[in-house]
């Protein structure tokens, strides 16, 4: 009942604030936005499911009522959590309220419109997380883009229409090869399912009930399925090379719409990799290794080359999330419980860690009107706070002990090495951590020339400390994030729990 | 059985199959739209000096309201499906009710009534409303003894009763160049199809001798002028496609809803499209089965390749439209496409009632979705904005709420979720697919897939772009037409959650009919 109440409590929300005045919408949907934080901060303390939703283990919060029924296949409002989604959930509510303060400077026109669809977007992602019958889960997977479409397109940079559309078309293409990939496995399941739900589903898939369809045999059908909805899902992480959609999108997208951007928006799709092809077809992901982890891999190298080559702030924060996300990639298919819980682990550390990261440049970008890398050097001297904070999100990106991005990272390299999908896999892990080394590179280099030596700035605006209501939130942020490396097991404990059913049953 | 166990459907059902009055009760919800249209006229001719605008809307409104209200009285209660005895025919079996009937009733009442509501707006600066509204409920009488007919006689008749008030409608702003033109096109085009439709009968009765529904299907498999039959088949076709604005007989539409008022323009794309697909919904199954219809006399084929045609080609006009209202036509001709589907992946005993309900199910959320666009542009034609993509630059900075309510359509109408519009095309496609014409399906959900590219144009230059004009004249608040748009909007968004008893009740009416 929690997760509906959360939900419906956000969508009032979201037409309540765009009904509102502009000058009290910023502040009510900050008032808004706290209640799901709570709500998710509820739901994680009294957790108490153990094991994989879809393979058989308990689901906490769980409500499942029949919807409707279509050609003998009943769709059913289906929703619960467990130790995989309800960290995202919590991510999703927390850095949803903090980037609606981090917006109260940079959005001044047409703000309860502004509130309104990020709140809005928010009751969708809470949907994506929690939904448990597939129906259910692409409605709002496909509501998500809705509001998405619209922060890049009316509040973004000058660019922003065809960044814009350009999302759209991007994730719109890729959620119907999913949809028909998904949905031919339905067929090709028969009689052997009843409804559209995923724990179903993905039993049955497991057990081997798949059949023929169309004349396309099981074996066939499945690796086609597979492939289509792993590209449908890899355009939304992004790896490359289907990541062009999105340093366009972050550079145009305002602040706070790059740190949803990032910090919650890439994680679905990593989150349905991990839910439905790495979940339910665990054979045929080990049947492609070699070229999963190849693509793994290539992100983490290609994306890190690519944001050691910008002057951008944002296009090096967009350019290392396709670097963060190969990280993911890895972890997943490494099939071990440090592998494939570190990847999920990470997914929250790089959600936490690239929302801080934006916010600071979001930061930077009010007070001065540039983010490049060149115009400007020596800001630790007018915004010490500002430039602290940002210096230990760097860190915090480039793994350091004691911070979620270590906990996340070391995880996953733990459990890649020990790997034992191919023998090969040690040395896609040490490929990928050469990854670490750009950027560490980047990073220090781009600090280096703006936030230290001596003062210099061509702007003509008067550089002087932020407001506090812009620090606040980096504040937090660096709190949760030396806190989840601190106490990895906030979280850890549950997500391991939900890991394990997934490398031991079935098939491999 | 004690009389008090009786309820009051027991009473109209008995009272239906006694003597006289026949079947006077069974007929209320057309009696009433019927009624409403004369007292319409009635208080025309009462009150002369008055200005009677809200009176006639009201009147119009709650007259259409209430023909609703017991159309879906008589559905939920089981009127005319199998549970109390199956389908009530009337007239010596020249009407029926049935659950099929009364499903497409729901469609025509409730958008006539939103129809109604919003021309309270619309039409204030013209003369001659009554006319304007009792021509309204004219042809929406018409249109429901279209979904009753059971002989091509009473097709034929409530056709044409449907489409002559429909004609003077279009052209109702008599000093609009286009209205008049438009009303004439519609007229020649009309003419042409009733005598194609009317000679297709003729020919069909010349081959089964005769014009009851039931009693074609009898004679179909025995008849020996098998090529009479087809072709007389081929031209009732003819007619179904020019009321349902499908190819062949398609190209008055463009120009119909362009010139016409916009309120005209919602009925006509809506109901009165519906209208076209219940008669020939209940034509073709009824009367030409597909079981025993005789050897290369296949309708189904000729559906496939309309469907297929008119999808397409409804949906790449519509891409290349420089005015939003004919933009929205050749949507609706696309719409008119994928409503096909219900004929065309029917087989003989395949999953029938499930393709056909889907159907029908998606122009129930059609009616919605499609008038409330429509009804959106009437909506902006009161303000005096333009007609073109750039013309509706920024509205959003001005009526937020309407333009969201327009954003929603217009997703709908695309097939994004979450709106009616996704789930009842997934429906349509995913019951296509049941009946083993998965390549239906696909041709569909491409189409489905591009006609995002149109839609979204509307949606950007409403949200992203810069007004380029005054929009001062946003500032007033149109009552019926807000209310109107709202309503049709709140209407798309709950027939996600509420779109099971819908489709239910879709598949089972729809089945009754194998």
């Amino acid at each position: 009942m929690i997760i509906e109440l959360l939900i419906a409590f956000t969508f009032i929300a979201a037409l309540t604030i765009f009904a509102v005045p502009n000058r009290v919408a910023g502040r009510l949907a900050a008032i808004a936005s706290a209640i799901p934080i709570l709500g998710s901060l509820w739901m994680w303390a009294q957790y108490d499911a153990t094991g994989n939703a879809l393979l058989g283990g308990s689901i906490a919060y769980e409500t499942d009522v029949i919807w409707l029924t279509l050609g003998g296949l009943e769709l059913h409002w289906f929703v619960g959590v467990d130790g995989i989604s309800l960290p995202l959930v919590v991510l999703t509510t927390i850095l949803t309220m903090l980037a609606i303060v981090s917006a109260w400077t940079p959005i001044d026109e047409r703000q309860s419109q502004f509130y309104g669809l990020m709140l809005f977007m928010e009751a969708n992602l809470l949907g994506v997380f929690t939904a448990l019958d597939f129906f259910v889960w692409f409605i709002f997977w496909e509501a998500v883009l809705v509001p998405m479409y619209f922060l890049i397109g009316v509040w973004g940079g000058p660019n922003r229409r065809y960044a814009a559309i350009k999302f759209f078309v991007y994730t719109n293409i890729a959620s119907l090869a999913m949809f028909i990939g998904f949905i031919a496995l339905v067929f090709g399941l028969g009689s052997s399912v009843s409804s559209m739900r995923l724990p179903e589903i993905t039993q049955a898939l497991r057990a081997g009930s798949l059949t023929a369809f169309g004349g396309i045999d099981a074996a066939t059908l499945k690796l086609v399925a597979f492939i289509a909805m792993f590209v449908g899902f890899a355009v939304k992480v992004p790896v490359a090379p289907l990541h062009t959609w999105l340093p366009d999108a972050h550079v145009e997208a305002p602040t706070p719409v790059s740190v949803m951007l990032a910090g919650v928006l890439l994680k679905m799709g990593t989150y349905a990799l991990l839910r439905y092809n790495f979940t339910m077809m665990p054979d045929v992901a080990i049947d492609l290794v070699i070229p999963i982890a190849s693509i793994a891999v290539i992100s983490v190298i290609y994306g890190a080359l690519l944001a050691l080559a910008q002057q951008d702030l944002k296009r090096i924060i967009a350019y290392s999330s396709v670097s963060s996300m190969g990280y993911v990639i890895l972890g997943l298919i490494a099939y071990t419980t440090y592998g494939v819980g570190g990847a999920t682990f990470q997914m929250v550390a790089h959600g936490l860690i690239s929302g801080l990261m934006f916010m600071s440049v979001g930061v930077i970008y009010n007070i001065t009107h540039t983010r490049m890398v060149g115009d400007m050097s020596g800001i630790a001297d007018r915004m010490p706070v500002t430039a602290g904070i940002f210096i230990a999100g760097a860190f915090g990106y480039m793994g350091l002990p004691l911070m979620a991005g270590f906990a996340g990272e070391f995880f996953i390299f733990k459990g890649a090495f020990a790997s034992t999908v191919h023998t090969a896999m040690p040395l896609f892990t040490a490929a990928a951590m050469f990854g670490i080394v750009i950027v560490a590179g980047y990073l220090l280099f781009a600090m280096q020339r703006t936030l230290f030596g001596p003062f210099s700035f061509d702007g003509e605006y008067e550089i002087t400390t932020a407001a506090m209501h812009d620090i606040a939130p980096l504040a937090v942020l660096l709190a949760l994030v030396i806190a989840l490396g601190v106490a990895p097991d906030l979280f850890f404990g549950m997500i391991q729990e939900a890991v394990t059913p997934i490398l031991t049953g079935g098939g491999v | 059985m004690p009389a008090s166990t009786f309820s009051m459907i027991d009473i109209i059902i008995l009272q239906s199959q006694s003597g006289l009055p026949s079947g006077i009760l069974v007929l209320t919800p057309v009696i009433l739209l019927a009624a409403t249209g004369l007292i319409l006229l009635l208080i025309d001719t009462i009150f002369t000096e008055v200005s009677s605008d809200s009176l006639l809307a009201g009147v119009s409104a709650i007259g259409s309201l209430l023909a609703f209200g017991i159309t879906g009285w008589f559905l939920i209660s089981g009127l005319g499906q199998p549970q109390t005895g199956g389908a009530i025919t009337l007239y010596g079996d020249a009407l029926v009710v049935d659950g099929l009937s009364l499903f497409f009733m729901l469609i025509f009442t409730i958008v006539t009534t939103m129809v109604a509501v919003a021309s309270y707006d619309y039409i204030s600066a013209q003369q001659y409303k009554a006319e304007f509204y009792s021509l309204i409920l004219f042809a929406a009488t018409g249109m429901a003894l279209m979904s009753m007919s059971n002989s091509l006689a009473t097709a034929f008749v409530s056709l044409e009763l449907a489409s002559l008030p429909s004609y003077a409608l279009v052209s109702f702003l008599k000093d609009d160049q286009s209205s008049i033109e438009a009303g004439l096109k519609y007229l020649l085009i009309g003419a042409l199809s009733s005598a194609v439709f009317v000679f297709g009968i003729s020919l069909v009765y010349a081959a089964t001798g005769s014009l009851l529904l039931s009693d074609i299907a009898k004679s179909v498999a025995e008849t020996e002028l098998i090529g009479v039959l087809g072709i007389g088949i081929l031209m009732i076709a003819g007619g179904f496609a020019f009321k349902t604005a499908s190819v062949p007989f398609h190209f008055w539409a463009p120009e119909a809803y362009e010139g016409a008022p916009a309120p005209i323009s919602a009925f006509l794309s809506s109901a009165s499209k519906a209208a076209g697909f219940a008669v020939a919904f209940r034509v073709f199954v009824e009367a030409f089965p597909l079981g025993s219809l005789p050897v290369g006399v296949d309708w189904v084929l000729a559906f496939q390749v309309l469907a297929v045609a008119t999808m397409t080609l409804g949906n790449f006009a519509a891409a290349t439209q420089e005015t939003v209202k004919r933009m929205l036509a050749y949507s609706s001709i696309g719409h008119a496409g994928y409503a096909l589907i219900g004929l065309a992946a029917l087989s003989a005993g395949g999953p029938n009632g499930d393709v056909l309900g889907a159907s029908m199910a998606h122009l129930f959320v059609y009616g919605f979705m499609n008038t409330g666009a429509f009804l959106f542009i009437a909506l902006v034609e009161h303000w005096g904005v333009g007609r073109t993509f750039e013309d509706y630059n920024g509205l959003v900075t001005r009526a937020p709420i309407a333009v969201v309510a327009m954003t929603v359509f217009l997703f709908s109408l695309a097939g994004l979720p979450p709106f009616g519009g996704f789930v009842s095309k997934y429906a349509l496609f995913y019951s296509a697919i049941e009946s083993g014409f998965w390549w239906l399906a696909a041709v569909g959900a491409v189409n489905s897939a591009l006609s995002l590219f149109y839609y979204s144009r509307v949606i950007r230059a409403m949200w992203i772009e810069s007004p380029t004009q005054d929009l001062s004249a946003l500032d007033s608040r149109p009552i019926g037409l807000y209310a109107a748009v709202l309503f049709a909007g709140v209407g798309t968004l709950i027939l996600l959650p509420a779109f099971g008893p819908v489709v239910e009740t879709a598949q089972t009416v729809a089945a009754a009919l194998f």
